[in-house]
This record gives structure tokens, sequence and C-alpha cells, in this order.
């Protein structure tokens, strides 16, 4: 990389990896070549969404030429699981979605093991099923888990045994009975979203190898290359040290790359095959039906204010459909407890935050985290109570929107933020209260306004850790166990190892693909902590190899380490103005005078930071002292126009303005505002569907769409405010997913605006509003 | 396996570079570029021709190369992105994508420039509504497509096409 930019925290240098990724060398899993003696992997996969298992028989797959095992859950005894250890990795009795792996075959080709696949005979019993998740919530429900009392879980998740709720956070706060009467204005909804999928163009791949030394080596597009070997070591009892996972460049993960799903099947079928590679990658229609999706929501919301617009009172039930397995989900219904009001404050509160047993795919994590779940209703009741109490939408929200240092519905103090100002850049940037012709006569015009926070939804204590190590031409190779999906994480970083080293940004290397056997820790690649948790353990480490560096070369001067200080790769001294460069020193130290020996050696730096503050919450009350390491918040504003004559919507502006402590690339953060914005639209139109009895109807990229360079708004507008966070690398904190969350409410607000209709359900549609129109017109 | 299964030997012409190879009939374009010439730029992402990351140029027309056969491929000219950059110098299109921030996971990225280099051989001065129909087979799920418009918008009127 050519130039020199000196201290570039701040700056909109050019991506650390774009010309890998502009020629079309950057590594990705499927791309990485393993020679010939590379098997492959199908999965059999469960045809029915819950079913018992009476027989299954492999004898004519495994007589197949080519085929070298086939695998089942008779052959891996354990479960698997993030935060509830629940999921048999090869289901055993029983299917619970349909795409549950049941068997696994491994070939010498794709081909032998897909038709081998077909031949693995599998006899079910059909039982009853559960699709709906406040139906599955209820005690007469067929039951998903019976076992659900005996599996291990997190100390800070709440299963009830004996239902099919896997997670149930309940958040009081007041007293909602006696606030009620005092309430002007009470809006009461339910709001439902469907499952949809993250679709990253790039599908899960996965090659296992299983030494009969006992070395086992997963290579795999993974957001969580340290947490998989975690989870597969205890649930395989591998010892940690001897299971590598190595994870080169991501193709989009957004959450679905998170955790772990189909990269346990590569190794257990590994193990079948000892020293053979065996490479599991997902078609397309498993990515969508056997990997993870979003949850589905049914949210029953009611919120009051008094005459002023002051929030009196909320009282929430949020019904999260898990799937069939809810190891992360979760800690998403978790997460909506404790975030149950949005970003408001409320002196009364009474929120209940389900995960629910479904017989649907695997709900999982996804950009946003059960935020843009909850907000889609919460943000659509503020503009009702606004209206009913005549206060114009923002100004309701600057009123009773969250501020720095009040006591939020945990009992936490609210780390600093503006969202005020997001708020007014945002409505501003859409010229909000000002009535603006369509485009057409026969076209309607409308704003719209949302806002939004999001924590890091994590456990209390993930850590990062970070080494900084020179070369002997000064340059540096940062390693780290954080993963680069596309946010910018690598680039990002870089620009921290140089700003507190004193080098320009050209001379930092970040030592990639992340490997569990060279990389330092690293939780996972997750919740938008990146940037605030592995920038602090990467700027600690900087820090590390600096204060080394100074202390040669101020024994070498004979001056103080805290008279000297480094820039653009040179030593200097503020007192005496003398200088050394770093080229060289930083492998062979400096010689004593006369050459009677040397001082210092190759300079390594090492860093880590991990939150120590975060507090359990009491499990009747939802109540702690710190409930979350910190909130991102911000405002999204929407100026569109619908066709009554099709239905269809065109978004002309989106105004997206975030709190984000500290810009280390503004251009990156405009750069997730812009994909954050057109996620988020288009995931207002998305759904996965499913007949009634639970079979898929759109696992594809032609009936399930995601939008396309023709569905873009016209403007998209980004902006930031940077209000320090306390413990963040420059005051830094995390943005990448947060864009998704306000976009469809305020999308929603923005059409109620323009036509008078809200729509309470999702995915949104032309036809929909079409038909709500006709509806509506008088006959 | 029906007679249809036995090999071919194709000459195909591969960024400039012609070659011979024996093909298996049922062997897709994607497959021989991936898997016999290892030109693993062009990617794997749905092998239904909706998602357009396969995306090559045949005989410069944008193609998913998932959705064509590699003995059609006999005697024709194959443009990958490798092609687009001989010894590392990128080509104006590519500088643009740079320049502009226009790649996140990087995963469309080679398809898409194949889409858009297409585009400005045929069309060197397109418009914005036209760029975004080039693009329309061609999904990214990171970018918002906003940088990928800009810089194909700028190698167009910066460097006059490609």
């Amino acid at each position: 990389m050519t130039g020199s930019t000196s201290d570039p925290v701040g700056k909109s240098v050019p991506r650390i990896d774009i010309f890998e990724k502009v020629t079309g060398t950057a590594t990705f899993a499927d791309d990485m070549q393993f020679g010939p003696g590379l098997h492959y992997g199908r999965l059999v996969r469960s045809p029915h969404a819950h079913a018992l298992i009476k027989r299954l028989d492999a004898t004519k797959a495994r007589k197949v030429p080519g085929v070298k095992a086939v695998v089942t859950g008779a052959d891996v005894p354990t479960n698997i699981g993030l935060y509830l250890i629940d999921r048999p990795i090869f289901a055993r009795e029983c299917v619970r979605y349909v795409g549950e792996p049941v068997a696994g075959v491994v070939a010498t080709s794709e081909e032998i093991a897909q038709e081998a696949a077909q031949l693995v005979e599998v006899d079910y019993e059909e039982l009853p099923a559960v699709f709906d998740p406040e139906q599955g919530a209820q005690p007469d429900a067929p039951l998903l888990h019976p076992d659900l009392g005996k599996y291990e879980v997190a100390n800070f998740i709440f299963p009830q045994p004996g239902t099919n709720i896997s997670e149930h956070f309940k958040l009081r706060k007041g007293d909602v009975e006696a606030a009620w009467p005092q309430c002007t204005a009470i809006v009461e909804g339910t709001f439902r979203l469907p499952q949809i999928q993250h679709v990253p163009i790039e599908p899960h791949v996965a090659v296992g190898l299983w030494e009969s030394s006992g070395q086992v080596t997963l290579w795999t597009c993974s957001q969580s290359p340290f947490a998989q070997r975690d989870l597969i070591a205890q649930s395989l009892g591998i010892p940690h040290g001897n299971l590598r996972v190595v994870s080169p460049y991501v193709g989009g993960g957004f959450g679905g790359k998170a955790g772990i799903s189909m990269e346990v099947c590569a190794v257990v079928m590994a193990r079948a095959v000892k020293g053979h590679p065996v490479k599991l990658r997902m078609t397309r229609e498993e990515e969508f039906i056997g990997t993870s999706v979003r949850q589905s929501l049914v949210a029953h919301t009611k919120i009051g204010c008094d005459a002023q617009g002051q929030l009196l009172a909320m009282e929430t039930k949020y019904y999260f459909g898990g799937g069939a397995y809810n190891d992360y989900g979760v800690n998403i219904a978790r997460a909506a407890g404790y975030s149950c009001t949005g970003p408001y404050l409320i002196p009364n509160v009474k929120g209940d935050s389900y995960c629910v047993y479904t017989n649907q795919p695997i709900g999982s994590a996804m950009r946003g985290f059960g935020m843009p779940e909850i907000h889609w209703g919460i943000e659509q009741i503020m503009d009702q109570l606004a209206e009913k109490i005549g206060l114009d939408p923002a100004e309701f929200r600057r009123r009773n929107c969250v501020k720095s240092g009040q006591t939020i519905l945990t009992g936490m103090q609210m780390t600093p933020i503006n969202l005020v100002a997001c708020i007014d850049k945002a409505t501003e940037a859409i010229n909000w209260g000002k009535v603006e012709e369509p485009s057409a006569p026969h076209k309607r015009r409308g704003k719209g306004l949302a806002i939004m926070w999001k924590a890091p939804a994590m456990p209390p204590n993930p850590g990062s850790a970070a080494i900084v190590r020179f070369n002997e031409d000064a340059t540096v190779n940062v390693s780290i166990g954080a993963q680069d999906l596309g946010q910018g994480a690598f680039t990002a970083l870089a620009q921290i190892a140089a700003q507190a080293l004193g080098v320009p940004y050209e001379w930092v290397r970040i030592s990639i693909p992340v490997d569990t056997k060279y990389s330092p820790y690293e939780w996972q690649t997750v919740a938008s902590r990146i940037t605030w948790s592995t920038g602090n353990a990467v700027k600690n480490a900087a820090e590390d190899a600096k204060r080394q560096i100074l202390e040669v070369v101020a024994a070498h001067w004979g001056e103080k380490p805290e008279d000297l200080d480094i820039k653009d790769g040179v030593v200097f001294s503020y007192r005496t103005e003398e200088e050394q460069s770093l080229k060289g020193m930083v492998i062979y130290g400096l010689p004593n005078e006369g050459f009677e020996g040397w001082k210092g050696g190759p300079i390594v730096g090492q860093g880590k930071f991990m939150p120590t503050y975060v507090t359990n919450l009491d499990f009747e009350t939802g109540q702690g002292t710190r409930a979350v390491v910190h909130y991102t918040v911000g405002a999204q504003a929407i100026d569109l126009e619908v066709d009554p004559e099709t239905g269809e919507i065109e978004v002309l502006k989106i105004a997206s303005v975030y709190d984000v402590g500290k810009a280390i690339n503004p251009d990156l953060i405009m750069t997730q505002i812009e994909g954050g914005a057109v996620h988020g639209m288009s995931s207002a139109f998305e759904a996965l569907r499913f007949d009634e009895t639970g079979q898929p109807l759109n696992p594809n990229m032609v009936d399930y769409r995601i939008a396309a360079a023709t569905d873009i708004p016209k403007e998209i507008h980004g902006e930031f405010v940077e209000t320090p966070l306390e413990d963040g690398p420059w005051g830094a904190r995390g943005v990448g997913e947060h864009v998704m969350v306000p976009t469809a409410p305020a999308m929603a607000n923005a059409i109620h605006d323009a036509l008078g209709i809200r729509f309470n359900e999702l995915p949104l549609s032309a036809e929909k509003i079409y038909l709500a129109l006709h509806e509506q017109a008088p006959a | 396996m029906c007679p249809s299964m036995a090999n071919h030997t194709i000459t195909v012409t591969v960024n400039g570079a012609r070659e011979r190879l024996s093909i298996a009939s049922n062997m897709t374009l994607l497959q021989m570029l991936r898997e016999k010439l290892a030109l693993t730029g062009t990617k794997n992402g749905c092998e239904a021709g909706e998602c357009g990351a396969c995306t090559v140029l045949v005989d410069g027309e944008p193609v998913n190369s998932c959705m064509m056969l590699a003995v059609e491929a006999d005697g024709r000219e194959i443009l990958t992105v490798e092609g687009l950059a001989p010894e590392g110098r990128l080509s104006p299109l590519q500088q643009a994508f740079v320049e502009y921030n226009a790649v996140q996971c990087g995963f469309c990225t080679p398809g898409m420039l194949m889409s858009a280099h297409a585009l400005l051989q045929r069309n060197p001065n397109p418009t914005e509504t036209e760029i975004k129909e080039a693009l329309v087979g061609n999904l990214c799920r990171c970018t918002g497509y906003v940088r990928i418009i800009q810089a194909v918008q700028a190698a167009a009127a910066d460097r006059g096409g490609v």
C-alpha cells in the first residue's frame, strides 16, 4: 500500500482489504484448496416439521461406490448450543423442523454424496407441530423439548421446563396499574414480524479435518471462530488445544455466521474419515432453511402518556418464535426484555419477553438482535400517541427519549449519548414539518421518523485480545481474533494501531486469516462490539509496544521515556529534538556507545480488554446495577411517496444519524449507514413463508427477494454525532447494526403520513398497500 | 450414468490465454473456472442464476457462469475478474471501486465488476438508471449499492469507460 497517513484515527483512509477484494484474490472458505484427498459431505434433512424417527437405515447409501461414511445421531450422543445446550448435532429420536439434519454422507464427490443421501431411508411418525410463538407458549401446546429442564443453560437465561418457553425475561418498574388512570392517551397494538433470513451472498462452507493424532481443524466462514472452538470442543470432548478453527474472509454474515450452525456437522463427518478433509457447502436452499433465520415476533404493546405528552406507562409482551432450537435466540428475547421500552424514559414498565420453541428453522442472531423487531411496534405507537395529544412526533420523541445519566428501565445509568441531536439532524435533513409535493399529482407523499437504541447483547464478560509485532522495516503486524465480514473492522483496527503507535496507517497489516491456533482470543464478531472492545485491546497492545520502544530509546539517549514520543515512525524527544527511526531498532535494538553491547530487542506488544462492570439482573424484576456495557442510539427520518395505482413505495430520502462516540473512519460509517438503510428497507418486504405443515415455500433468491440495485432510495443521507463513550477507544462505540433497527418503523410512519393507514404486520408489499387503500376508499 | 456424462475436450480462451481442457458434459462454466483453472475470484452464491456472484464475460457479454455448461464455452473467450487487473494493475473501474469504498464483504464484488465492465464497454456513458438496470442481476447484501453505482459513474465520467 502506498501513501503515508499520519494520525489516521478520524480519517477516511481506504479499506485495508480492498485491493484483494477488487481483484478476486481475497480468499473465502470455498476458495481454499485441499488437494485430491478432499472428501465432500451432504446432509440428509428432515422432510417433516415435527416427527419421531422410527427407523433410520443407511445400508443402501453406504453401498454406493465412493461413499466413505454415513453419520447419524447415533454417532453423536451430545448436544450443542451457545446459551442453552439444546441442539443435537444430528437428530436423535425426533426431528423438530423441516430441514433438520438427520444424517451426513461423506463421499469422494459432491454428486456421489448427494446421490447416496437420497438412499438413506428414514421412517417418521408425524407429531403435532407449533408454528405460532404465542400459541406455542400456552400450557396446552404440543411440547417440543420435554427435556428442557435437563439442558445446560447460562446463569442469566431462564427456561421454563414443561413448556415451550426457553427464556422468560421479566421487567418490572414502578406500578403500571396505578399509572394507566393518569394517562390522557393510551395506544395499544399487536405487531407481527415473520422469520426472515440473512441472505449473505456467500453460503456457509465448512471443511473439517480430523487427524489420527487427535488434531482437529475446521476451516469455515465464521464470525465466531473462538466460540465455535469452545462449543465444538465441549460438545465432542476435544481438548481446546487440539481444535483449530481457521476463518478466512467472510462473505457477509449479519449474525448468520455467528454462534454455530452447520460447521459442527463437518467436524463430526470428518471424524468418520480420519485424515481426509471433508467439505460441506450449503446450497442456497439450505442456507435459507438449514442455517439460521431471524426469529418471528408477536408483540402486544400498550403505552400511555399524559396531556403534555410525558410517557407514563408501558406494558408489553414479546413472543419470539425461536424455531426448533433456541441456543442463541434466548439471549435475543432477553435483550428485547431489558431494552423493551426502546429509547424512552418510562417510569412504569411491565415487560415480559419470551423465547418460544416452534417447529421452524433455528432462530438466531441477525443484525439488530431483537431491536428491529421490538422497535417496529414501539415506534408506531409513539407516533400514534403524539397524534392523539396533538404533538409533533419529533418533539414528542425529543421530550421522552433517554438522555445521558438518566436511570433507565433496568436501574442502570444511561451512558453518555445525545439522541436529541440525532433527531434534530435527521429531521432537518428531510425538511421535517414541511409539506412537499409528490412527483406526480396522483401520488401521495409522506414523512416518518423513528428512533432507536441498542446495546451489545452479550454475556457480562466477553473478552478481546491483540498482539502488535514489528517487522525489520518497522511495518507492523496486528494479530486479532476479530473478523471482518465487510463492516470494515480490519481497517478501523489498523487505524487504531497506527494512531496508538505513532506510525503511518499504511505500515500496518492485519494478520489473517483469523486462526485460533495463532490469533489471540476474541469472544465473537457480533453485537457491533469490535471497534469498541477489540479496538481497546489493539490500542492497549500498541501502547504496550510503544512503551517498550520509548524505554529503549530513552535509555539510549539518557532521557526519560515521558519526554519522548513517536510520530510517523520516528521517535523524537520533546526536550532535545533528537530523532531515532523505528526501522531496524524495533527488531535489533540499539547499540551502546562504541558498540559496547546492545539494548532492546524485538518489540511485541500485547493488549486485552474485557468489560468487568456488567451485573446480572434480578429474575423477578430485571433490575440491576448495570445491565449492559453501553447503548448506541440514533434516528432515521424517511421521505417517501406511494403510488396508489400500484401500491408501490418509492423512498425519496432516508436520513440516518447515529451517535458513534468517535468516528474512527467516517467514510466507513457512511457505508454502514447506506448498507444498513437498504438492508432495513429490504427487510420490511421480506418473509420466509411456510405452508400449514411447516414446509418452506420460498427458500431461494427469486421467491425470497432482497433489495436489488433498482430498489434503493433516491438519496441516503448519513451523519453522525460524537458523544464520547467513556471506555471506547478515543470514545468510539459500534454502529454496524443500528441503521437496520428504525428503518422499517420509520417507513411505516411515513406510509401512515402519506395514506393514513397503519400496517402492524410485516412484510409489507405493494399488493398489501394497494388492497388496504382499496378497502379504505369509500364504496 | 447416461452417455452424455462423457468427457469432452474443449479449447477456450480465458483472460487472454488459450486453454485445452477435458470437461465432463455436466460441468458448469463456474465449476470449470474454479476447479479446473483455480480461478476462484468468480464466486458461487446460489448455483441457480439468481445472485450474479458468478458473472463472467463470454465473448464480452455478462453471463451467470453457474447457468452455462463448460462445453458451451468451446471456442469462446472468457473474461473473469482475474483478467481485469493483469499483473496487479487495477482497471479504471477497479480503481473507482477502491476510491468509492464500493466493497464491503467482497463476495459479490467480482460479479459486480464484470457486469459493470460489460456495461461500460457497450455504453461508456450510462445514466444512473442504466447502471442500476445493468447491475440488477448482481445482488449485494452489504453496501446498499450506493457506492457501487457511484464508482461505475466515476469510472465512466473520469476515464471514459473501462
